[in-house]
């Protein structure tokens, strides 16, 4: 198999949230980013499927400036053979799904995995533009993927449950938790991803079609007031204070 | 367990100084420290059992040799690498380090640095992988900071050797399937054998009820009229220079090791110093606490600028022992005092396996003696810069 793996280079789950001056972007001073975990997912299972079967090879691509690479190195570093950095800076999901087709359009990639949201902008629209943009079929929100001939087989998370499908390939995918499980990089992969090509291609030129207008920060939680158990005729005028009954 | 996240001080962005690759070495690390060690390092302490279940993973991982180089299959990494993997771990539990550095630094590297071409490919490979462990054998029960003394000894038999002593305090004894041992040949002259479990007359008693590095196995070694073939013999190690130079890389890694300890007790104290309200106010506003809290984050950052020109000394091949010992003394010391004083801002709960700062205090008991203790270290700088050895 011939993956594609789309990779989100998106701050650590851990990160306090601030915005720039202007509110239009992420202030990214002492951020530490990190591969988009739902992506590290497709990732894992690519990188499984290619061990398995002892052929193909895995790419990853990003589209992003130079600050991705060492995002898309430790991608190697766990296991894909090849990088690629499509050089803009990405504004919006059509923007992106565009850049991503036009680097896999032609180089006949048998799998192209996604995450089913990246956890910065959460807007799970890049996998099925992709597809749509390729003219392939798309799963999304994919827990498992298995083969049977030349056939996908393909669970995905449903309300209250999994539903199973099958797909011709090429195939686009959007993955979720249970599709693999994590893989930290061991120090020989690491050592190898130095050697591993890390390719840069020129975005195509375009023009943004969605505008980030401004970003906020939701308004702060109003701290807790305790009464305690004995004082409920308190609760009661404070409820009462304030209008509430 | 507390909810305290693990946010390591950079005072001085030594960060900047770091490669991409470092700071990937790093994050896996401490990616599986987090994952599979701190959520059950406390348990194991307090029973005092050694993790073994993790060697196969921390082969997988590449951490055991990592700076011995790859045609031993090993990762060969640079001494900045190793140093930053040293520190995530012992972030987590110096036993831990213990083991992980007792197999790289004590028994792999005297086997790459001494041994023969067919020891190293018949060994190195399978302890960087860890399906062979090992341990080290040096100290004596009546020769510690004076190993010269040893009295452990071996004479030739023609195509074997017999080896007669005892080892004590030996980390990884308990289950370690390979022994480099440190011995008088019949000409008095100190010389490294690999002893294999197995070998009739070689048993490994556990040491136990250690209030300290109680999630490593320590023990003896006791050899009583052991066989060992003269294949496993060291070759190119004649006297004390053997076990000191294995002692040398040993050290540094503790250097960087006992930041990490340092690290976690600072940011736990720091955080609690925040939380903690007494007398309507946190502790952490009043001007005692600050004055521990900004005098640990101070000798945090001076320890890790020394670690790091370190490595680029040892990365250079121009680190020398009085150089390493500086900064063992040092930064052991250091963090001694850091877990001392990070306990007493916890008040009572620093005495809970609640959060890791006992544990580290405790295990560092051991760190500031095992590897040449605090004093043998300084005596070793007096050596240097005087010319007078005061050891007699
Ligand atoms: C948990 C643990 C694990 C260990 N693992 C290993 C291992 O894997 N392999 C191994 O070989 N050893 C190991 N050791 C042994 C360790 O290296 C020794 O304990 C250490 O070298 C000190 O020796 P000692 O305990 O005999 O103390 P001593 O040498 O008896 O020292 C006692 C005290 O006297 C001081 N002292 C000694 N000589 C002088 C002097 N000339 N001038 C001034 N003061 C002096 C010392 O500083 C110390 O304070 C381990 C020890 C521990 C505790």
């Amino acid at each position: 198999m011939k993956s594609l793996v789309c990779i989100s280079h998106v701050p650590d789950t851990t990160t306090k949230i601030k915005y720039d001056a202007a509110g239009k972007g992420l202030d990214k001073t002492g951020v530490t980013f990190v591969i988009n975990p739902y992506d590290e997912f497709g990732l894992v299972r690519a990188i499984e499927i290619k061990e398995k079967t002892g052929s193909g090879d895995v790419t990853v691509l990003c589209v992003g400036g130079p600050e991705v690479e060492p995002t898309l190195r430790k991608a190697l570093a766990i296991g894909a053979d090849n990088a690629a950095r499509v050089d803009m800076d990405p504004t919006d999901s059509r923007s992106v799904a565009e850049q991503i087709a036009a680097y896999a359009k032609g180089k006949g990639f048998d799998l192209i995995f996604a995450g089913k949201e990246s956890i910065d902008s959460n807007g799970s629209a890049v996998p099925g533009m992709v597809a749509e943009l390729l003219d392939l079929p798309f799963i999304s929100l994919a827990t498992s993927l298995e083969f049977e001939g030349d056939k996908a087989k393909v669970s995905r998370e449903i309300d209250g449950g999994y539903e199973k499908l099958e797909s011709s390939l090429p195939l686009v995918l959007s993955c979720q938790k249970g599709m693999a499980e994590w893989r930290i990089p061991n120090m020989r992969g690491i050592m190898m991803a130095r050697t591993k090509p890390l390719e840069v291609v020129a975005g195509h030129p375009m023009d943004a079609y969605v505008l980030t207008k401004k970003l906020e920060l939701p308004s702060a939680k109003a701290g807790c007031i305790y009464v305690e158990p004995e004082n409920a005729a308190q609760l009661v005028d404070m409820l009462h204070d304030k209008g509430l009954i | 367990m507390s909810t305290y996240t693990y946010n390591p001080p950079d005072y001085y962005n030594l960060d900047d100084l770091l490669t991409e690759e470092h700071k990937l070495i790093r994050d896996a690390v401490r990616d599986w420290v987090n994952r599979r060690v701190s959520p059950f390092i406390e348990e194991w302490a307090q029973n005092n059992h050694c993790p073994t279940h993790l060697i196969p993973e921390i082969g997988e991982l590449g951490l055991f040799g990592p700076q011995l180089p790859r045609e031993y299959g090993c990762p060969g990494l640079d001494q900045i690498a190793y140093g930053v993997i040293m520190q995530e771990i012992e972030r987590a539990d110096s036993g831990l380090r213990s083991m992980i550095s007792v197999q790289g630094s004590l028994v792999m590297y005297p086997i790459y640095a001494y041994g023969s071409e067919e020891q190293k490919h018949k060994y190195l490979p399978k302890l960087a992988k860890g399906e062979l462990m090992g341990c080290f054998g040096l100290t004596e029960p009546d020769f510690g900071s004076n190993p010269a003394g040893m009295i452990s000894r071996f004479v030739d038999m023609g195509d074997y050797v017999v080896l007669n002593g005892a080892k004590t305090w030996i980390s990884n004894s308990p289950f370690a399937d390979i022994a480099v041992v440190w011995a008088k040949n019949e000409a008095g002259r100190i010389q490294g054998l690999i002893v294999e479990r197995g070998m009739e007359g070689f048993t490994t008693p556990e040491i136990k009820n250690k209030w300290s590095l109680r999630a490593s196995a320590t023990g003896e070694l006791v050899f009583d009229n052991v066989k060992v073939p003269k294949e496993n013999i060291l070759p190119n190690a004649i006297g004390l220079k053997g076990p000191l130079g294995c002692l040398d890389s040993a050290r540094y890694g503790i250097s960087w090791g006992a930041i990490g300890a340092a690290m976690d007790c600072y940011n736990t104290a720091l955080q609690y110093a925040k939380e903690r309200i007494q007398f309507d106010k946190p502790i952490a506003s009043y001007q005692i606490q600050q004055k521990k809290l900004a005098e640990m984050v101070t000798e945090i950052t001076k320890a890790q600028l020394l670690t790091y020109r370190l490595g680029q000394l040892k990365d250079q091949g121009k680190a020398t022992t009085a150089q390493i010992s500086m900064a063992k003394r040092n930064n052991v010391d250091m963090a001694l005092k850091i877990g001392r004083e990070a306990r007493q801002i916890l008040g009572g709960m620093g005495i809970t396996g609640e959060y890791p700062i006992m544990r580290h205090m405790a295990n560092l008991e051991s760190v500031v003696t095992y590897e040449g203790t605090h004093d043998i270290h300084l005596l070793i700088t007096g050596m240097d810069i005087t010319g007078i050895s005061a050891f007699r």
